[in-house]
């Protein structure tokens, strides 16, 4: 340690001592001139006198001085600030200025509907799996019991690609896809893009997300699947929701149906509010010849599958009037549904 | 399918139901009505009236003066249909009367003549869709008459949605069979006024069958399995008496004439369609079901003049085609008012045949919906009868005692085995034989055995499309019985054995993770046009919409477009989706990946009063790109390289990112232009991401001991030359630093004064720490004199 150094350290306990002992700005002031004034401070001239020094020395020298006014310079600002707030001359912040934000995000309507969902089924031991959008006639019809030929082909126009293959006209594939790598019991949900031939309107996309469900085990009948579909409807709308199973067709299901569900809500101001009945998926017990087509004997095992469009969902529970609205990703539209 | 409920209750005498309990009953039964529409009602002041005189307005060339013989005296109305002309009976709304949809009639003045009343179209009326001229009535009526009686209007029509595999319930015998008390029992149908029943004998035949007056032959009996026909003489084709006029307008159908529209009363009452030629036109007396030639050619009844496809089954004469099988006739032999011998024809085409006639033909009429969906084979004979009676009774004539019947082979019931035990198994309650039968034959089943262990199912014509198997039974079953009636209590499960997949882990761990950076989830489809894919649609609607997005950030870019047209400065929008690219090898399906992209632009934080928020700038982005690829690919140390000469963006200001040498994110500022942007806007950035393709399982955290001893920084302010990789020098200086060096990190950036031409100063922190004693400056001296003399001797870099 050089002379310089040593001095410096104890500059800064005189310093410092003499730091607490000050009690006003005064003497704060008068502090700062005795060690950091400009002209002959006591620091400050050690400093000065750095130039003089040889290039080693110079360089320790200069660094200790220089943490030694910083703490100094950080001690005597610290103090000044502490007198000023006691002061009775200061105003408090306006408190009722708005803080500092930050940028707001959500989830798009559609995903949201969708993970509500998933999130119901999943309790009740559904899992996720997923399957390609680009698919063959096969998977999207011909093993899902559906002959090109038969007029439930065309229900879902469907989109054709160039040099083969089609955009899957519904999720159903995927149970086609995970039957056949895994054996019963299966109980998975499918998600995802749907493809056809629609044209844009208020209800109409060429594509829209859609989910599917599906079960396969021993003994699973036609109660387990409208109690399942009811326990869904219930959870997702609220306890007091009506759930109807109308007969309907789907070359992969039978029996099949048309799930609806009402809602009638006495309101606080005792006004009564009916939904009417609105249908929300179609759905059925799987039709043995779906199970033969991937190897599963339809005497030992049965099951039930049903899909629905999380956006018409997210219309309907949400009031969105329109179905382009999903799709402009007008920030003013998506921010309402962010939180 | 438009049902009428007058024709209904005249089927199935035993239906007392309101309209709106059918509809109840049939959505029950998985026919549900769309619609309940009262017929004449709202148009009760509408009279019968004569056109006397028409002539063109003095005034106006589209309109017509006309002389009205309304019952009351005759009255001048103007009329502006082209089809008004002297001698017809209309539909007349005289002064004071009011249409449906609110229009009060009153005397007017138009061009300068009075109009006391108004003729009315279908539309006008409520009856239907028919707008391009005014209704023209035929038949015997009275000037004056009330409309709604004289045409028997009172009813209700039901628009039931009928699915594919139900072609039984496109016709009133149909829905009655669902509804009536008894079931098929019950029915019986109506009389026809001043009909006598009128049974040909039947000339059968495999291939060919004829008569002393004509003859059929089948050459294709794969697609037309059975074909009936029968002659009737001396008709005289007049317009229909009021109660088939007014059975085919309740269901929306036009009266046409006698013969006609009795073909079309049997297509709506027992859901056979029939076709009636006018012999006379029909050359060789012969009638010939066989394939289409090449080049020939029909014109059909709608007047068109059709090339006829290949091989499309027609109906011939012994020269030319007269008929397309099964979807519409010819104009040649069309029965009109000269017509005075018709032959009737009645038959049963394989439904994929109709189907793919109808669609290469574009066109798809009342007779191929139900042919392609199945009509009942066993109900042929009873319908051609039917339509026979119709005719004899509104037209006159005869028919000729023999008819033929050409089918290789005679349809018989189709038995099914129905286990009672499955019944159960499938539905999940209990059915006893006795209960199943109750359930079954009242739609026409007949059950052999006791039920014990099951039956044999003899199936009707009509439900013999969609009833081939035993599970279609049971569904019969569940639907007669009723689903309300179904419990709905759950029952404990098995887990599945299918994992979860893991890329619905990495999604939501994306989302919530840029929800939380304040980013709003936005939703594009990944239709886009030429220039932005490789796979291509094969009949698009649009050429906007004519391929698929081989990147997901035109489609996004757009959407900011979009933003800023609506006076949104600040867009910060995400989304996960697919992209497409061609096959790997002809005719596999294309290659399918999916992305994360995102688009930022506008403040780096929300407006605040303490001071305007910069703009977003490389920085931003790149810190958002650095998390995601983190999240993605989870401890994988990726390159970070200058992409130059991207269509996106700018050079200079984009970066690609690196895993082993494979390109997982690109992103940068967007190229001007690129968006359309007001002036107000701020600079555009975005990224691409591309998901792993098989995601792996979540890393599990490892636990490391907190450290105990403080550490040593050391603070180097390096020379670095314009153009050398700053981001990668702390690499070089880790493996130089030794294990006491912990962290590297870059502090601070200046290149003004005091720095030399051609360099930037840039501070790198080093933190020096022992986990097992507090560091002294001895030990880490030589370690940072040791990164000092590699960066020198490997980067030529010093010291400011």
């Amino acid at each position: 340690m050089t002379e310089l150094t040593s001095r410096l350290l104890d500059l800064e306990s005189e310093a410092l001592g003499a730091l607490d002992a000050a009690a006003t700005g005064e003497e704060l002031e008068a502090l700062r001139i005795t060690f950091l004034g400009r002209k002959d401070g006591r620091i400050s001239s050690i400093l000065r006198m750095l130039g003089s020094l040889p290039p080693d020395e110079r360089k320790a020298v200069g660094a200790e001085a220089n943490r030694v006014r910083d703490r100094l310079e950080a001690g005597i600002s610290e103090r000044l600030a502490g007198l000023e707030g006691s002061g009775p001359a200061e105003a408090g912040l306006d408190v009722s200025l708005p803080g500092r934000g930050s940028w707001v995000g959500g989830l798009h309507p559609v995903t949201r509907a969708l993970e509500e969902v998933c999130a119901i089924f999943e309790s009740m031991g559904f899992v996720r799996a997923r399957g390609p959008e680009a698919e063959t006639e096969w998977y999207n019809f011909v093993a899902l019991n559906t002959p090109l030929d038969h007029p439930a082909a065309d229900e879902q126009d469907t989109l054709y690609l160039e040099g083969g293959g089609l955009l899957r006209s519904h999720t159903s594939p995927v149970q086609i896809r995970v039957m056949q790598d895994h054996r019963p019991p299966i109980r998975i949900l499918a998600p995802g893009m749907v493809y056809r031939r629609d044209a844009w309107d208020a209800t109409h996309a060429p594509a829209f997300a859609q989910l599917e469900g599906l079960v396969v085990d021993e003994g699973i009948t036609f109660v387990d699947f409208k109690a399942t579909l009811a326990e869904f409807a219930r959870r997702f709308w609220g306890p007091g929701t009506q759930v109807r199973l109308r007969p309907s067709f789907f070359p992969f299901t039978e029996p099949s149906a048309e799930v609806d569900v009402r809602r009638i809500v006495t309101l606080p101001d005792g006004t009564v509010s009916d939904t009417g009945w609105t249908e929300i998926m179609g759905a059925g017990m799987v039709d043995p010849a779906v199970l033969e087509n991937v190897g599963i004997d339809p005497e030992r095992y049965s099951g039930f599958a049903f899909g629905m469009g999380p956006g018409r969902i997210a219309m309907r529970a949400w009031g969105i009037p329109d179905l382009r609205l999903l799709h402009d990703s007008d920030v003013r539209f998506l921010r309402q549904f962010a939180r | 399918m438009n049902i009428s409920v007058r024709w209904l209750r005249e089927l199935a005498p035993g239906l007392t139901d309101s309209p709106e309990q059918l509809a109840d009953r049939l959505a029950a039964l998985g026919a549900p009505v769309e619609e309940i529409l009262p017929l004449g009602a709202g148009i009760e002041g509408v009279r019968i009236a004569r056109v006397l005189e028409a002539r063109r307005h003095p005034d106006a060339d589209r309109l017509s003066l006309c002389q009205v013989d309304g019952g009351e005296g005759v009255v001048q109305v103007v009329c502006g249909a082209p089809n008004v002309r002297a001698g017809i009976w209309v539909a007349l709304a005289p002064v004071g009367c009011a249409l449906p949809g609110g229009l009060q009639i009153r005397k007017a003045k138009i061009r300068g003549e009075v109009s006391e009343g108004m003729l009315c179209s279908e539309r006008e009326l409520g009856l239907g869709r028919e707008h391009g001229g005014i209704l023209e009535l035929t038949g015997d009526f009275r000037p004056g008459a009330p409309f709604v009686e004289a045409l028997s209007l009172s009813d209700t029509r039901l628009d039931v949605e009928v699915t594919s595999n139900r072609p039984d319930l496109l016709s009133h015998l149909g829905i009655a069979r669902e509804l009536a008390p008894g079931g098929d029992a019950g029915l019986s149908l109506p009389p026809i006024p001043g009909g006598i029943p009128a049974t040909p004998s039947w000339v059968r035949g495999e291939q060919e069958a004829g008569t002393a007056t004509f003859q059929v032959r089948v050459e294709e009996s794969r697609r037309a399995p059975r074909y009936l026909a029968a002659v009737l003489r001396g008709v005289r084709v007049a317009p229909s008496p009021p109660w088939l006029q007014a059975r085919l307008r309740a269901v929306g159908g036009r009266p046409i004439n006698n013969v006609v529209d009795a073909t079309n009363l049997v297509l709506w009452e027992l859901g056979q369609p029939l076709h009636a030629f006018d012999l006379d036109r029909i050359q060789g007396e012969t009638v010939v079901v066989r394939a289409a030639r090449p080049g020939e050619r029909l014109r059909t009844l709608d007047g068109e003049d059709r090339p006829l496809p290949p091989s499309i089954l027609c109906i011939c004469d012994a020269q030319h085609p007269i008929a397309l099988a099964g979807i519409m006739g010819g104009r040649e032999s069309e029965v009109g008012e000269t017509t005075t011998s018709v032959l009737l024809e009645c038959a049963l085409f394989d439904p994929p045949t109709i189907r793919a006639g109808r669609k290469l033909l574009g066109m798809s009429t009342d007779a191929s919906y139900r042919f392609e969906r199945g009509v009942d084979p066993a109900g042929m004979e009873r319908a051609l009868a039917r339509c026979i009676e119709v005719i004899l009774a509104t037209a006159g004539g005869s028919v000729e005692p023999d008819g033929v019947d050409v089918a290789p082979d005679r349809w018989t019931r189709p038995r099914i085995e129905l286990r009672t035990a499955r019944v159960e198994r499938i539905l999940g309650i209990p059915f006893s034989p006795a209960a199943i039968r109750d359930l079954l034959e009242p739609l026409g089943f007949d059950l052999e055995g006791t039920g014990d262990p099951g039956f044999r199912v003899g199936v009707p014509g009509y439900r013999s499309w969609d009833i081939r198997r035993e599970i279609d039974l049971i569904e019969e079953i569940a639907r007669r019985h009723g689903y309300d009636r179904f419990p709905d209590v759950l029952r404990p499960f098995r887990p599945g054995t299918v994992p979860e997949d893991p890329f619905f882990r990495l999604q939501a761990a994306l989302r919530t993770h840029l929800v939380g950076r304040g980013f709003l989830e936005g939703l594009t489809l990944a239709f886009v046009p030429p220039s932005e894919g490789d796979v291509v649609l094969a009949h698009p609607l649009t050429v906007e919409e004519s391929r698929l997005r081989r990147s997901m950030l035109p489609g996004l870019l757009r959407r900011v477009s979009f933003n800023f047209h609506r006076g949104s400065r600040d867009v910060r929008l995400f989304e996960m989706g697919t992209v497409f690219a061609p096959p790997a090898e002809p005719g596999a399906l294309p290659r399918e990946e999916t992305r994360l992209a995102l688009v930022l632009t506008g403040g780096r934080t929300p407006a605040h009063w303490s001071g305007e928020a910069a703009p977003v700038d490389f920085w931003d982005l790149r810190g958002l790109l650095e998390e995601v690829v983190e999240i993605a690919y989870p401890g994988a140390v990726p390159s970070w390289v200058a992409l130059e000469g991207a269509t996106e963006f700018r050079d200079g200001s984009a970066v690609r990112v690196l895993l082993e040498g494979r390109e997982v994110a690109r992103g940068g500022e967007v190229r001007p232009g690129v968006v359309d942007a007001p002036r107000w806007a701020g600079p555009v950035l975005a990224f691409e991401l591309a998901f792993p393709p098989a995601v792996p399982l979540p890393m599990a955290p490892r636990y490391e001991a907190i450290p105990a001893h403080p550490g040593i920084e050391r603070d180097l302010a390096l020379l670095i030359p314009v153009g050398m990789e700053a981001g990668r020098l702390p690499e070089g200086i880790r493996q130089a630093g030794g294990v006491l060096l912990r962290e590297v990190t870059i502090f601070d950036l200046y290149d003004g004064p005091g720095v030399p031409e051609g360099f930037r100063s840039i501070g790198y922190r080093l933190l020096f720490r022992a986990s097992d004693r507090t560091l002294s400056d001895e030990e880490v001296t030589p370690a940072v004199e040791q990164v000092l003399t590699l960066l020198e001797r490997e980067y030529g870099v010093v010291r400011r």
